[in-house]
């Protein structure tokens, strides 16, 4: 008698279905229709998926898409870039040096947990209703979570190939730029996608409380306005732009983490 | 270059781990170090290439180290310790890079390197694209680019397979035969210390003490099987009672 032993393995691995994600995107976008159309949702409360797309449609047309976009990611661009910097240059000499770490860290530690946003009316006594407050909200709510994640990368470097790097004789300077900052760089790129997303929300936040273009101000008039349709796209616009930010931060990563 | 350890002891936090180690090592002598796990090689090694102060004794040298080294004191690691975001010929290449050279001669040395440990082809190559075996070699060929005086090996071949520990081996020899140097290298295999050592350390358990120096007569290149073989089990009886030992001790740290 021979017969195949029955197979039991396989089973729980994740296979990719690249059709299912946009089945179901397309199915929701869909039901959405269906429930607009029919009136089963009303217009006040969520617009049909084809007046948003008319609202799209319109706001390119005027110019104000481009306007509210431009706007909010040359806060994002500046804020998160002089956040980003700063918080490199602290977190790294907190993960080189005792001094600074036995310094700074309690300090960053207290101001960490802070929600940054809290801050934006100081920084609008500080540095006026304008640009630089929503500017330096950003920049410092990037800050700190950059701080700690250089710093722990630091710490998450071989300790045997700095011990390498020394019994070559690597002058310490030697050590720092070709061990440490490398090794670093995959706990520094993790962070960089915790920062941009705060980036997104702290802009949309700095722009809801005092500006006239940006998205964040964008979506607060609309729906004042209750102009639901024009609200949605603005939404949506959010949702665009922080995939686009994650797309291009994994081509990143997987350009400098090559060797992982 | 001589190098004499005189009366190195070391504690880690208290706990003894080397306790009055007296040895010399004249120039272009092979010693092997053996003893049982925790002992103290690795610390011993550290200590000798500066890496760790003892807390007790100091190791002197006596004579010049040749003309051309760059790093007297050279280690190749257990776990290779290599750069895993830089390629084969980089990783060899970070050994020279603060040192006074042109272009052109880092590159010859590299390269030179690179041959004699077999790695030519691989000079583009990242680490993880490579099997252990290669990789050690790029930690040979990274500590031989430096031209050490004194080259301190910590275990290793230890964390290879049988096979691929056998064809280093022989690689190692066949280097070895070539240039002469002075070489401490640490290992509990005790087949490769039988094979490749002009003397063998052997230590106690910890905390690591001199049980006995081993020296083996036959030149490496003329050792035969039944030589090996018979050094092999010497050293396995003066350490047979100490592994057991050790083996049931708690571990610490
Ligand atoms: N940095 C350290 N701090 C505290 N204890 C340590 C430290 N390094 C090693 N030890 C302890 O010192 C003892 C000797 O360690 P060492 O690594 O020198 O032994 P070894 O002979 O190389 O052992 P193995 O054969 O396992 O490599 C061990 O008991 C170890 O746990
Ligand atoms: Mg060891």
């Amino acid at each position: 008698m021979a017969e195949g032993v029955p197979f039991r393995g396989g089973g729980y691995e994740a296979r990719p279905r690249r059709w299912v994600p946009w089945l179901v995107f397309a199915a929701l976008l869909l039901l959405w229709h269906v429930a607009s159309s029919r009136g089963w949702i009303s217009a006040n409360s969520l617009p049909s998926p084809t007046s948003v797309v008319l609202a799209f449609g319109e706001m390119i047309e005027r110019g104000t898409l481009q306007k509210h976009l431009w706007e909010s990611a040359r806060r994002i661009g500046l804020g998160w870039a002089l956040g980003t910097l700063a918080g490199l240059a602290i977190g790294l000499s907190m993960g080189i040096f005792s001094l600074a770490r036995a310094g700074l860290l309690p300090l960053v530690s207290a101001l960490f947990p802070i929600p940054k946003i809290a801050l934006l009316p100081l920084f609008i006594l500080w540095f006026g209703i304008g640009e630089a407050s929503k500017v330096a909200t950003i920049a410092f709510g990037v800050f700190f979570p950059t701080v700690i994640a250089a710093y722990a990368a630091c710490d998450q470097v071989p300790r045997n190939l700095i011990r390498m790097a020394q019994s070559f004789g690597l002058p310490a300077r030697h050590i720092v730029w070709k061990v440490v900052v490398p090794g670093a760089m995959p706990g520094i790129l993790a962070g960089f996608r915790i920062t941009a997303s705060i980036a997104l929300i702290l802009v949309v936040a700095a722009e809801m409380i005092g500006a006239e273009y940006g998205v964040g101000a964008f979506i607060l008039a609309t729906g004042n306005l209750m102009q639901t349709d024009h609200l949605v796209a603005g939404v949506a616009i959010l949702s665009t732009f922080g995939l686009l930010v994650n797309w291009l931060l994994s081509a990143i990563e997987k350009s400098v983490l090559r060797w992982r | 270059m001589d190098i004499r350890i005189e009366g190195v002891t070391h504690r880690y936090d208290g706990l003894l781990v080397l306790d009055g180690i007296e040895l010399a090592i004249g120039e272009g002598e092979t010693v092997a170090l053996v003893g049982p796990s925790g002992c103290g090689k690795s610390t011993l090694l550290g200590i000798v290439g500066g890496l760790l102060k003892p807390s007790a004794g100091r190791v002197v040298t006596a004579g010049a180290p040749r003309q051309d080294s760059l790093n007297p004191f050279t280690y190749v690691f257990q776990d290779f310790a290599l750069l895993p975001w830089r390629t084969v010929q980089a990783n060899v290449a970070l050994a020279l890079e603060h040192h006074p050279l042109s272009a052109r001669q880092r590159q010859e040395r590299v390269e030179e390197a690179l041959a004699l440990t077999g790695l030519g082809d691989f000079a583009q190559a990242l680490p993880k694209q490579l099997s252990g075996g290669m990789r050690q070699r790029v930690g040979i060929a990274r500590a031989l680019v430096v031209r050490p005086a004194v080259l301190l090996l910590d275990e290793p071949l230890s964390a290879l397979d049988a096979q691929t520990r056998e064809i280093l081996m022989e690689d190692l020899l066949s280097i070895w035969a070539r240039e002469r140097g002075t070489r401490l290298y640490v290992t509990h295999n005790l087949d490769e210390a039988a094979r490749l050592a002009d003397r063998v350390v052997v230590l106690s358990r910890r905390p690591g003490r001199i049980r006995e120096i081993v020296a083996i007569d036959t030149p490496v290149a003329t050792r035969g099987a039944a030589v090996i073989a018979g050094m092999r089990e010497r050293l396995w009886r003066l350490i047979r009672e100490e592994a057991r030992e050790a083996e049931r001790e708690v571990q610490h740290g």
